[in-house]
């Protein structure tokens, strides 16, 4: 075999190892990425009850309501992000600090019914944490500005209107 | 006083490694023996003056000085002192400073065992280590200082995520960190060869041992993060895909390529430019990996703080080390003519094959990692890309390898012949289908069953090159017992990490059957789950050192007879205000029965329940994976100063 001819068989190998690993991660992506929503974008449109989404927003006042179902844990809640809320089931152990007015991203699919199907709630250890997604999609609709303070206390997040574009939003309305 | 000690002793480790970083890297280039001479002094002395800032720090947190920042906000006055001492690195200035103390471990363990190297690469592998000490020190002392005092000191300190108090997770840090900064080393042998324009079989033959050391550590650290997530997080699942195991898993990834390659650089001169780029590309994947994930800019659970100020100067200090290593691959790289021809059908060729398909799950975890972040700073899209994505790419890559793991060491160096191999493997083969079958009539899991098959391809397949070497089955039995003593314990290493993986596999392929269930119980009431009765015996309060619990004495029975108690807690942190779920689990090594608790309401409590089949085999095989690992290590042919000597008798300089 000659160089060249051994040269070009390594290429083809190497070619195919990126190829399928190149191939394999786009398949993946089109049918694995998930998407985070906030309850307005899922009022707008509904993504359909196959596609798994993380929805972020804060677990709405007075919403909470842990029952059960064949013996099974079953919780219900609404999550809001001020505008609109969307009922949530989650059958499972619910975060340590998962309570009222607690900035949550749930894991799950949207039924036709219009229930989100939670199978994972995170929520974070701090009272004043807000989960990532949560600040950065409330910042874009314009319902937090990052440079006029810090985050309002979450419990009165959920009554907060959306601030008119370019002014900055004052904490706690 | 101590702190002042411990911030001085720090300034002056940055002011040492600066001197490492230049004297010695000057003095190799000029060929002043002096400036050479001086690198391992430096190395040492820089060892010892952050050896003495770590040691103020713990000393800080260990007598609970409150007037240091870092204590009051990481630890109380009522912390066991265990935690005390591990809290220390529990945090995000201290695991910093632990990250410089173990690399500056490395320079000194290079002038220390580095003897039998010719004393211009020695010189300029310390002098490369310094550069990037220097940096990192530096950022320690300017963006991360530990020993910022407050005044006034506060009563108590605000105490320690109560998460992290916890054995597994207080020496975690250390092992995984070791494997993280130990491919520091074959970084610098890299960049140290680089700058010389020169790499022959012999750089293969120094890099290796200390990748293997790197390796058997990080295998180690990964398998000890993902029992901890095991068993504290209370899940019930061993691997998350979360970015932080994903940073960990990236480097033991390439590592393990380099590991492979770093054979064909020293047996056959082959895949030196491969070598060296994938050392460069390991070392800057620990890099990003810690730093990246500990500043938050990858968005996982378990980033410690966000300051930007700290993100730029991290951006920036990586930018320059993998940045600069780079550039002067590019410059170099040309330089090392390739040699050492070799047929595709040969020990190189599989290990070329192991290499491309580590790579490539390197790749594909990379880009799953990270894409989240680039679609947010492009698009301003919100994306995250979870286990689904991992589980669709990295296993399809990985039934490839796992069929060439077993085969490729039973092939002749150069060109082989693939039909002798698979004679010698016949057996292997007809076991693992025999596995396979046996599991698909029995489990009915066609997934389950092709792992448990692909676990005992490995085991066995990993002792074939021995049986092989002690002719068993063709000499008499007691000749083949007397050749097992003349076996090398390199080849003894590479069995056993071959056959720990299988032993992992088979772990996870055990896990794919555990079942679950979440149920909410009154004390008395008892539920069915994977043939065992599990009774809610009752509930109690008990108290911690600084903690209360409440307690589910909950009692497995098999048809009718006790086999455990379980108590499952949950620990309220009156400090932290916070709640932690203990665990309890119990283990007959080939199932785990698990339970957490969750939530009280109306005297009824929740909890997950688990059985999971062969769950301790994960982290069984991992350890198998890092003694193998360090038994090759205690070959003598691999040791740094045992071939040397041999091989400046015969090679010619």
């Amino acid at each position: 075999m000659t160089r060249k001819r051994r040269r070009l068989y390594w290429l083809l190998a190497c070619g195919l190892g990126v190829g399928s690993a190149a191939a394999l991660a786009l398949s993946a992506f089109r049918d694995n990425l998930v998407f985070f929503v906030l309850p307005s974008d899922l009022a707008a449109q509904h993504p359909g009850p196959d596609r798994t989404l993380r929805l972020g927003g804060l677990v709405a006042e007075g919403s909470v309501v842990r029952g059960s179902e064949d013996g099974h844990p079953l919780a219900r809640f609404r999550i809001t992000d001020g505008r609109d809320a969307v009922p949530v089931t989650f059958s499972g152990i619910l975060p340590d600090l998962f309570r009222e007015g607690q900035g949550v991203v749930a894991l799950g699919t949207l039924g036709r019914d219009g229930v989100f199907h939670a199978a994972e709630v995170l929520a974070k250890h701090d009272e004043t944490y807000m989960p990532k997604d949560v600040a950065e999609a409330l910042k874009q609709k314009g319902l937090w500005n990052p440079k006029a303070g810090p985050p309002p206390p979450a419990s009165t997040w959920n009554t907060l209107a959306p601030a008119k574009a370019g002014a900055p939003t004052k904490a706690g309305g | 006083m101590i702190p002042e000690l411990g911030h001085f002793a720090l300034a002056l480790a940055v002011a040492l490694a600066a001197a490492q970083a230049v004297l010695p890297l000057w003095g190799a280039q000029r060929g002043d023996a002096r400036l050479i001479a001086a690198a391992p002094g430096l190395a040492v002395g820089q060892l010892i003056a952050l050896a003495t800032a770590f040691g103020a720090l713990v000393w800080s947190n260990v007598v609970s000085d409150f007037s240091v920042l870092n204590v009051v906000e990481n630890s109380q006055a009522a912390k066991p002192l265990l935690y005390k001492i591990t809290g220390t690195w529990g945090n995000h200035e201290g695991s910093i400073l632990l990250w410089c103390l173990i690399l500056a471990i490395c320079g000194a363990v290079v002038a220390g065992f580095g003897r039998d190297l010719p004393s211009a690469l020695r010189a300029r592998v310390i002098g490369v280590l310094g550069a990037s000490s220097a940096g990192f020190i530096l950022f320690a002392l300017t963006e991360s200082n530990p020993f910022t005092r407050v005044w006034p000191p506060p009563m108590d300190g605000q105490g320690m995520n109560p998460l992290l108090e916890d054995p597994g997770l207080a020496f975690h840090p250390p092992i995984l960190y070791a494997g993280y900064v130990g491919f520091a080393i074959p970084f610098a042998f890299a960049v140290a060869s680089l700058i010389e324009g020169r790499i022959d079989a012999s750089w293969g033959r120094w890099v290796r041992p200390w990748t293997l050391g790197a390796w058997a550590f990080l295998t180690g650290g990964i398998a000890l993060g993902s029992w901890w997530a095991y068993y504290e997080l209370g899940w019930g699942g061993f691997w998350f895909w979360d970015p932080v195991e994903n940073a960990s898993l990236l480097p033991w990834l390439t590592g393990t390529a380099l590991l492979h390659s770093a054979i064909v650089v020293e047996k056959r001169e082959a895949l030196k430019i491969w070598s060296v780029l994938l050392a460069i590309g390991t070392f800057s994947l620990s890099l990003s990996g810690t730093f990246l994930v500990r500043s938050g800019i990858l968005n996982s659970v378990h980033a410690f703080a966000t300051d930007p100020a700290r993100g730029i100067f991290i951006l920036a200090l990586l930018a320059l080390v993998i940045g600069t290593a780079l550039v002067l691959f590019a410059l170099r790289a040309p330089v090392l003519a390739p040699s050492g021809l070799f047929a595709p059908v040969s020990r190189e060729g599989a290990l070329v094959v192991n290499n491309i398909l580590l790579c490539s799950m390197a790749a594909v975890v990379f880009t799953g990692t990270t894409y989240p972040m680039f679609a947010n700073l492009i698009g301003g899209a919100q994306i995250s890309v979870g286990a689904p994505f991992f589980n669709a790419t990295v296993l399809p890559l990985s039934v490839p390898l796992f069929a060439v793991m077993s085969l490729g060491p039973l092939l002749a160096w150069k060109r082989a012949a693939l039909a002798p191999a698979i004679r010698k493997l016949w057996w292997a083969a007809l076991a693992a289908l025999a596995v396979g079958l046996t599991a698909v009539y029995g489990l009915g899991h066609a997934l389950a069953a092709l792992a448990f098959a692909g676990a005992a391809w490995l085991v066995l397949g990993a002792f074939a090159e021995i049986v092989e070497r002690v002719r068993l089955f063709r000499v008499p039995v007691g000749v083949s017992l007397a050749r097992l003593g003349g076996v090398p314990r390199s080849v003894w290493g590479s069995s056993l990490a071959h056959a720990g993986m299988g032993v992992t596999m088979a772990g996870v392929a055990g896990m794919s059957l555990a079942v679950h269930t979440i149920v909410a119980m009154h004390p008395g009431e008892s539920v069915g789950l994977g043939g065992y009765q599990w009774t809610l015996s009752r509930l109690y309060d008990a108290p911690g050192p600084n903690f209360t619990a409440r307690v589910a004495e909950v009692t497995v029975t098999r048809d009718g007879r006790v086999v455990t108690t379980l108590t499952p807690s949950r620990r309220s942190y009156a400090l932290q205000r916070n709640t932690v779920t203990d665990t309890s689990i119990r283990t007959n090594l080939l199932r785990d029965l698990y339970t957490a608790l969750g939530e009280e309401r109306d005297g009824a409590v929740v909890l997950r329940l688990h059985v999971n089949p062969l769950a301790p085999w994960i982290w069984l095989g991992a350890l198998v994976m890092a003694a193998g690992g360090a038994l090759s290590l205690s070959d003598r042919r691999l040791r740094v100063g045992a071939p040397a000597r041999h091989a400046a008798a015969t090679v010619p300089a």
